[in-house]
C-alpha cells in the first residue's frame, strides 16, 4: 500500500508542474505588454515603464522569471489583483467558502438522488422507472444549466415567488463571518430567520449545480449494479435465500460502489465549471463569478493565479479518490 | 427484418458476408432513442442548410414597433413572429434558425481540429513512446487537470472573445480524450499479429500507423467524436452566454440567452426559446452517441 501510495504522489508532481508553466506562460501570452498588463488602463511614462519592467523582472531570462515565479507560488506569493490591489489569495479565500458551501450542497442532492435512483433503476431492469430514470439522466446530461438556471428562476422566483433571485442571503441580515459557511454562520448569529433566508438563496443554485453530477451519477450506478447483479456470489447469495433487500443492500452494493465512488471524485472539476455558470447566473459571491469577473476586468493576475489554484485543487482531490479506489479496490492496490 | 435473417444466417451458414454497414444499422436501428436522436439531428441540419429560404424573416432585422412581441399563441402575438420577437425587435424563430448554423458549424470545427490533432498526437505518442510520449500524456493530464469551461475562458481571454477563439479554445479542452483514446487502442492493436506482418512485409512508419492501426482505432473514436459534438455545442453556447463566444448581433443561441438575461422576469419566450434550441440539439447528439457505442462496441452486441 505505501508503495502504491508514494508512486501516486510522485505521478501529480510533473502534472503540477506542468500546471505551473501553464499559469505562468498565461500572463506572458496575453496580446501586449506586461506593464501595461498590470498598470491597468492608465498610461505610464516611458522611463517609469522601463523602471517597472526591470523591479518586476520581466527583462530578465525566461527562465529565470519561472524560477522567482515557482518560489513565489510555494511561498504562498500568488501576487496582487490589479482591481483591488488585494492579494489575490486573500480574496480567493474569502470567496471560497461560498464556492464550496454550493458545491457541498449540490453534491449531496446529486449522491442522495443518483445513488438510490440508479439503484432502483438497475434492480426493476427494463421497468417504466427504469426507462424514465434513464430519460432524465440523459436530459439532465445534456442540460445547458445556464438556461436551466434562468428558466427555474422564472418559474420560482418570478411567478410562484418562492425565492430570492439572487445571492447568498437576504440584505435585511448582517452575519459576522465565522466560519464563511453561511449555513453555519446563520445558525451561530442571534438573528431571527437568517438561517431560513440563507436556506432560501441556496436551493436554486444547488440544484441548478447538482444536474448534471446527478445525471452522471444515476448513470453510472445503474451500470454499476447491473454488472454486480450478474456476478456469480449474487445468485449464490440469493440461492441461499438471503431477501432480496439484503442481497442488494449488502452483496451488490458494496462491489458496486466502488467505481461509483471514482466517479463522484470526478465530478470535481465539473462541479468547479458548473459553479463558473451557476454563480455568474444567480450572482453568488463565490470564486466561479469572481474568475468572470476578473476575466471580463482584464484582471489576469487574479485570473492566473486563480487558474492555479483551481487546478491544483482539481488535482489534489483526483489524488484523493485514486488513493481510496485503491484503498477500497485491493485489485487496483496489488496490480501495480 | 431482411437483415436480421441475414445475420442469423451467417452465422449458421459461414460464407454468406454482410456488410458491416449493413450489421452496424440493424443493432443502431434497434434502439429507438438513438433513431429519435438521428432524426433530430437531420432536421437540424436541414434547417441550418435551408435557414435562408425557411426563416420568416432576417435574423438582424429590428422590427421598431414589434419589441418583445410574445409567441403567436399568447394574449398579443402575432403569426407573424411565431416565437414572438426579442427586446430589439428581431424575430426570434428566425434567429434560432440561423443560429442553428451557428451550433453545427461549432460542433463540425471543434471535432475535426481534435479528431486530427488527438489522432495524431496519439498515434506519434504509441509509435515513438520515449520522451515524446512522456511530455504528450503529462500535456494532456494539465489539460484535463483544469476545468473545461475554466480552460476554455482562459484561452479566448488570450485569443480575443470571438466564435472563432471559442471554437479554438473548445477544440484544445477536447484534445486529451481524443489523444488518450488513440493512444490505448493503437499500443493495444500494435502487438497485434496483423500489424507485425505489415511490418515484416516493409510497411513504413507512416503506412503502418495510418493505413495499418488507426483504422482499428476508429470504433471509440467515432463514439467520442459524437458526444464531444454535443459538447462543443454546450460549451460554445456557455462561451456565448458568457460574453466569451461569438459576439451580438450574431443569432448564436448562448450569445441570445445572454442578451435575453435581463428581461427574464418579463418575457419568458426570449429566454425559453434559445434554451430550448441548445438542449434539443445537445441532447439529439447524445441520444445518437449512446447509440453509436452500443451498435460498434463488439462487447454489447448480443451473440
Amino acid at each position: 500500500m505505501l508503495r502504491f501510495l508514494i508512486t501516486r504522489v510522485f505521478l501529480i508532481v510533473p502534472t503540477f508542474i506542468g500546471v505551473t508553466l501553464a499559469a505562468f506562460a498565461f500572463i506572458r501570452l496575453i496580446p501586449g505588454d506586461p506593464i501595461e498588463l498590470l498598470v491597468g488602463e492608465r498610461g505610464i511614462s516611458a522611463e517609469r515603464h522601463a523602471q517597472l519592467l526591470h523591479e518586476m523582472g520581466f527583462d530578465r531570462p525566461l527562465w529565470a522569471q519561472y524560477i522567482e515565479f515557482l518560489g513565489n507560488i510555494l511561498s504562498g506569493d500568488l501576487g496582487h489583483s490589479i482591481v483591488t490591489r488585494q492579494p489575490v489569495l486573500q480574496e480567493f479565500l474569502t470567496l471560497f467558502p461560498a464556492t464550496i458551501e454550493l458545491s457541498l450542497c449540490a453534491m449531496i442532492i446529486a449522491v442522495c438522488v443518483g445513488l438510490p435512483a440508479g439503484i432502483l433503476a438497475a434492480v426493476r431492469r427494463g421497468s417504466v422507472f427504469d426507462h424514465s430514470v434513464m430519460a432524465l439522466s440523459l436530459t439532465g446530461f445534456s442540460m445547458p444549466i445556464y438556461w436551466s438556471g434562468l428558466m427555474l428562476i422564472i418559474l420560482f422566483s418570478g411567478i410562484l415567488q418562492w425565492t430570492p433571485v439572487s445571492g447568498r442571503i437576504s440584505a435585511l441580515y448582517w452575519v459576522d463571518p465565522v466560519t464563511g459557511f453561511l449555513l453555519i454562520d446563520s445558525l451561530l448569529s442571534d438573528e431571527k430567520g437568517a438561517f431560513i433566508s440563507a436556506v432560501r438563496h441556496l436551493i436554486l443554485p444547488s440544484i441548478v449545480l447538482a444536474t448534471i453530477p446527478l445525471a452522471v451519477i444515476a448513470r453510472q450506478t445503474r451500470s454499476a449494479m447491473l454488472e454486480v447483479l450478474g456476478e456469480d456470489y449474487v445468485r449464490t447469495a440469493r440461492a441461499k435465500g438471503l431477501s432480496p433487500q439484503r442481497v442488494i443492500g449488502l452483496h451488490a452494493l458494496r462491489n458496486a460502489l466502488i467505481p461509483v465512488v471514482t466517479v463522484i471524485g470526478l465530478q470535481v472539476g465539473v462541479l468547479l465549471a458548473g459553479a463558473i455558470l451557476t454563480e455568474t447566473i444567480f450572482s453568488w459571491p463565490g470564486v466561479g463569478k469572481w474568475l468572470v469577473d476578473s476575466i471580463s476586468r482584464r484582471d489576469y493576475p487574479s485570473v492566473q493565479s486563480g487558474l492555479l489554484l483551481i487546478a491544483s485543487m482539481v488535482m489534489i482531490v483526483n489524488l484523493i479518490v485514486d488513493l481510496l479506489y485503491g484503498l477500497i479496490n485491493p485489485r487496483i492496490r496489488h496490480a501495480r | 427484418m431482411a437483415v436480421s435473417e441475414e445475420l442469423h444466417a451467417t452465422e449458421e451458414t459461414p460464407g454468406v458476408v454482410v456488410h458491416p454497414l449493413r450489421e452496424f444499422w440493424y443493432y443502431f436501428s434497434e434502439n429507438l432513442g438513438a433513431v429519435a436522436g438521428l432524426v433530430t439531428v437531420v432536421l437540424i441540419v436541414l434547417v441550418a442548410l435551408f435557414a435562408d429560404v425557411l426563416a420568416p424573416h432576417s435574423p438582424i432585422i429590428q422590427y421598431r414597433d414589434h419589441f418583445l412581441v410574445p409567441p403567436a399563441w399568447e394574449d398579443g402575438g402575432s403569426w407573424s413572429f411565431v416565437f414572438g420577437t426579442d427586446a430589439t425587435g428581431r424575430d426570434i424563430l428566425s434567429r434560432l434558425m440561423h443560429g442553428a448554423r451557428y451550433s453545427l458549424l461549432v460542433g463540425a470545427i471543434v471535432i475535426t481540429l481534435s479528431l486530427m490533432s488527438g489522432v495524431a498526437l496519439g498515434l506519434a505518442a504509441a509509435y515513438l513512446r520515449g520522451v515524446f510520449e512522456v511530455v504528450v500524456m503529462r500535456m494532456m493530464d494539465v489539460i484535463l487537470a483544469i476545468p473545461s469551461l475554466l480552460l476554455a475562458l482562459v484561452i479566448v481571454a488570450i485569443l480575443g472573445p470571438s466564435l472563432e477563439n471559442a471554437m479554438v479554445a473548445i477544440a484544445v479542452v477536447y484534445l486529451p480524450h481524443f489523444v488518450r483514446l488513440t493512444r490505448a487502442s493503437a499500443i493495444g492493436e500494435m502487438s497485434r499479429d496483423y500489424v507485425t506482418a505489415s511490418r515484416v512485409a516493409g510497411a513504413g512508419r507512416l503506412r503502418l500507423m495510418v493505413v495499418t492501426v488507426l483504422p482499428n482505432c476508429m470504433a471509440p473514436l467515432i463514439v467520442q467524436a459524437t458526444l464531444g459534438f454535443s459538447g462543443a455545442i454546450l460549451d460554445a453556447a456557455a462561451l456565448g452566454f458568457l460574453g466569451m463566444g461569438a459576439q451580438p448581433p450574431t443569432p448564436e443561441w448562448g450569445t441570445m440567452l445572454a442578451d435575453a438575461r435581463e428581461f427574464i422576469l418579463r418575457a419568458w419566450w426570449v429566454v425559453t426559446f434559445p434554451g430550448l434550441a441548445i438542449l434539443t440539439a445537445v441532447l439529439a447528439f447524445n441520444l445518437m452517441g449512446d447509440g453509436l457505442r452500443d451498435a460498434l462496441d463488439p462487447k454489447m452486441k448480443r451473440s
